[in-house]
């Protein structure tokens, strides 16, 4: 089964190439040789000269960063992006969420599709689609957008995953919040889950956990392709009957999104560390697995600076919405994904305690474990959770607020009325998003 | 690659737009040392070689001026080899300082011509992202036709963004009736422009003023650096320097900086289009006030270079911005820094290689901010309602055919008006306004 990566906008085609860098770099270390071919098959695709193409479209409305994208690709020498499997254009979308919905996917609507179509047509057996964007931009989330709503049309029966990069709170582009709302209501509707990182907490791990200096944009998306490669790898799940899971995008989905209210899913990974002081370290499933834990109930997304203070609300106290700091964060569904030596061994108990969960669906129901005995990315133990819960409400929340805030002012509307996204647009789209708020909230 | 036309109109337009195409030319062959043609050029040059190496550049120019003094000086000056004769257009008699007669009278009369020219100009570009008109706010033809070829630009050109460099007269101007044509001009510039980036003379005789104070100054270690000024031609082609040349090289080199990101290479690439969508919320607001730093390196390297925090708050001072407001205890409604040479996101957001000095950074702001509301105030009070009440000088604009008296009442109510939106909008300062009311859902 082959996942499509779909990588828009300049935040998409960085982070796009990283993660195709993670796949293939993992699976050639490797041990297990069906691991590697069915990673390879899951993200490559052999060309009749016997190289490895990924099974990846590149877009975006200006061409830097395309060609560096590609010309990194071809430099590592390893595997490259197909000669026709990009499509970019002179003049970017100028951080105009509108001008990249309205304006520039539709006039390239059969461009696109046709670039998908031809990249679709490379599997055997297509496992969905991973559209790869930011969400504040103008391309990657403008367009982006567009394109998921036409994978949705033109393959209605296929899972589509999105990953979503939310950027820095303040500084780098002013009218970052509307782009936020407008993509993430238009694409609650469109895709099967979102899978968000965030440019502040990665940029932490990048300062705290891997001590690096002067960090680059480069740096962030190698832990983003890092944790989503933890996620993406094959697997062994429950339902494959002891071979790689087939299905990596299908389960994913419906261990996690089990209800269309909730589609958000927030990712951590542990251990991270730099490369230097991992030769030193040695890991133990229970602790690992004991810090995951508290990085869940606590929603910490990083090893270092867990509250352990955080304990579940006993049984009989009633749960509040909780906005407040230093709060429980009730989950909906958890996925736990173990890779690494004597990975049969560890006891994953601890999160199928139903005090973690909210009150509608069984543990059983809500938790999922994948386990894989090859490990990953060089950790020779390492923990992926990906969870479906309150993780990402205070985020969301300020970015509504921020957004809501300027448009209370009618600030900057005029820009995307140009473009056709009337006040009525950014209206419900408020609205759908203030639901979801709600509802996460009640959890 | 997108690329931009530059309009130079009148006197000082075309004085400022020589000196940017001598620094843009040192700039490119300092960066660019093979000498090849590359994407980088292309965003403001033609290429017109056959062969392999450049031999033969053409700016992306129109040259208008309503006499010939200044366009003769150039073309007998050292730039007379680039420029072809196609892209001038001259008149021999000037519009004698008066508003109409550049906008009314030569308007119409060159109306075809104009629009042949910017046609042609625009006929040679790819993908034409921006135009840049540069013109004084005091005199005759940078005013009054500067400002009829902008909205000729709005008419033939909807889609191309219109950014407007206008030099503001100082205070005790030579020019008795430029209180009148930059009032009418203002008017233009609010219905018809993009963005404006308004330059004051005032401040630019300040700068020049503190620079050679520093140069003479005989303080050990204070020497400044060769070329490093913002004001210094960096080796000028002509010897002789021309009176204006310091000063307009402040302006030559403001025009470098905003362009920087769009010619060059960077790990946040920021696209022309993305400052009028980021910086301008309302769309009459969109005087964008420029500040540069470093102004001068010191030739001392014993002295450490400026930090960074240091650059940055110094771009946020009086001293360093290209009018006269005080930018303190304003209102910022949004601002923007471009920062060019070797910074990581770590230390900011946006960056773009430094093609001078691999060793310097520096340090671009754009704002927009309310106390530009100062400068208009003293635009407007400035003799206009003198002048007006005893009607001193305005016979001169009332013979022209097509100009009446409402045209100043309107002018001067259009102005008025800005005042007041932004007046509005600071007096929203002082109280920190609560969020906005959210959209509740129904329970």
């Amino acid at each position: 089964m082959s996942v499509v990566t779909v990588q828009l906008g300049q935040c998409g085609n960085q982070v796009g190439q990283q993660l195709c860098d993670v796949m293939w770099s993992d699976a050639q270390h490797a041990e297990g040789k069906t691991y590697s071919s069915v990673s390879c098959e899951r993200f490559f695709r052999r060309t009749s000269q016997g190289d490895f193409e990924a099974r990846a479209v590149l877009i975006d409305m200006e061409p830097k960063v395309i060609k560096h994208s590609m010309n990194k690709a071809e430099k590592c020498g390893r595997w490259r992006y197909g000669e026709t499997s990009h499509f970019s254009q002179k003049q970017g979308s100028g951080n105009n969420w509108a001008n990249g919905y309205s304006v520039h996917g539709p006039r390239h609507r059969d461009a696109l599709e046709e670039l998908v179509r031809r990249e679709v047509e490379h599997c055997d057996m297509l496992a969905g689609f991973l559209p790869v964007m930011s969400v504040a931009g103008g391309t990657g989330s403008g367009v982006g957008t567009f394109v998921t709503q036409c994978l949705r049309d033109a393959y209605p029966s296929s899972f589509v995953l999105n990953h979503l990069t939310w950027p820095y709170g303040t500084g780098e582009v002013i009218v970052q919040n509307y782009n936020s709302v407008l993509t993430l209501a238009h694409l609650y509707q469109l895709s099967d889950a979102i899978l968000v990182h965030e440019n502040d907490t990665v940029h932490r791990i990048c300062s705290q956990l891997l001590k690096i200096k002067q960090i680059s944009f480069n740096d962030i998306n190698r832990v983003i392709a890092h944790q989503l490669g933890g996620v993406l790898q094959p697997t062994l799940t429950p339902d494959s009957c002891g071979t790689y899971s087939r299905h990596p995008v299908g389960e994913l989905v419906s261990a996690l999104a089990c209800h269309p209210e909730y589609k958000l899913l927030s990712v951590c990974t542990i251990p991270q560390m730099s490369s230097s002081s991992m030769a030193f370290s040695t890991f133990s499933w229970p602790a690992l697995l004991k810090h995951l834990r508290q990085m869940l109930i606590s929603n910490t997304k990083m090893e270092e600076g867990i509250d352990w203070q955080v304990r579940p609300p006993p049984a009989s106290a009633g749960r509040t919405g909780s906005l407040a700091a230093g709060s429980f964060n009730t989950s909906l569904a958890n996925l736990l994904i173990l890779r690494g030596k004597d990975v049969y061994s560890a006891e994953t108990g601890a999160f199928e305690d139903s005090a973690i969960y909210t009150s509608w669906l069984p543990p059983e129901e809500a938790f999922s474990l994948w386990k894989s005995p090859v490990p990953f990315n060089k950790y020779e133990k390492s923990a992926t959770l990906v969870s479906n819960s309150q993780a990402l409400l205070r985020p969301l929340d300020d970015m509504v607020r921020k957004a809501w805030n300027m448009f209370a002012s009618r600030a900057y509307i005029h820009q995307y009325d140009k473009f056709g996204i009337s006040e009525e647009d950014f209206l419900d789209s408020f609205t759908s998003l203030e639901q979801v708020i709600a509802s996460y909230s009640q959890l | 690659m997108t690329q931009s036309v530059i309009v130079q109109v009148g006197q000082c337009g075309n004085q400022v737009g020589c000196r940017f195409w001598d620094l843009a030319l040192r700039e490119h062959a300092h960066v660019n040392k093979k000498g090849q043609y590359d994407e980088a050029l292309s965003s403001f040059f033609r290429n017109c070689t056959s062969g392999a190496l450049l031999t033969y550049l053409h700016p992306q120019a129109v040259l208008i001026d309503m006499e010939e003094g200044v366009v003769n000086g150039i073309l007998q000056g050292a730039l007379r080899e680039v420029f072809d004769s196609a892209q001038f257009l001259t008149d021999v008699s000037g519009s004698g300082n008066n508003w109409a007669v550049g906008n009314l009278t030569y308007g119409s009369a060159y109306k075809e011509l104009i629009v042949d020219k910017l046609r042609k100009a625009a006929e040679h570009c790819d993908c034409l992202q921006c135009f840049f008109l540069i013109h004084s706010m005091g005199g005759g033809t940078g005013s009054g036709l500067g400002t009829r070829v902008l909205s000729l630009l709005e008419e033939e050109f909807p889609d191309v963004c219109r950014i407007v460099t206008a030099m503001y007269p100082s205070a005790e101007d030579d020019v008795i009736t430029s209180p009148y044509n930059s009032v009418l001009a203002m008017r233009e510039l609010t219905e018809h422009a993009d963005c404006v980036l308004p330059v004051e003379n005032q401040s630019l005789v300040n700068i020049v003023n503190k620079i050679s104070l520093m140069s003479h100054g005989t303080k050990p270690g204070s020497v400044l650096r060769k070329d490093s000024a913002v004001t210094s031609g960096q080796g000028s082609l002509s010897p002789t320097e021309k009176p204006f040349d310091a000063m307009n090289n402040i302006v030559a080199n403001l025009l470098l900086n905003i362009t920087s990101s769009a010619r060059f290479e960077g790990s946040l690439n920021m696209d022309l289009n993305e400052i009028a969508m980021n910086l301008v919320p309302f769309p009459r607001l969109h005087y964008l006030v420029p500040s540069l730093t470093p102004l001068y390196t010191l030739a001392d390297v014993n002295i450490p270079t400026r930090r960074l925090d240091q650059m940055f708050s110094d771009a946020f001072s009086k001293d360093h911005q290209l009018i006269q407001a005080d930018p303190k205890h304003s209102l910022y409604l949004a601002c923007a820094l471009m920062v060019r040479g070797n910074v990581q996101v770590s230390d900011l957001r946006f960056a773009s290689p430094t093609p001078t000095d691999p060793k310097m950074t520096s340090t671009f702001l754009l704002s927009n901010n309310t106390p530009i509301q100062q400068s208009f105030m003293t635009l407007r009070s400035f003799n206009i309602f003198l002048l007006l009440s005893f009607q001193a000088h305005l016979h001169h604009y009332l013979h022209v055919d097509g100009m009446d008296q409402s045209i100043f009442s309107e002018s001067l109510s259009s102005l008025n008006a800005l005042i007041d939106e932004y007046h509005h909008l600071d007096a929203t300062k002082a109280r920190l306004l609560p969020d906005a009311p959210r959209l509740s859902i129904a329970r």
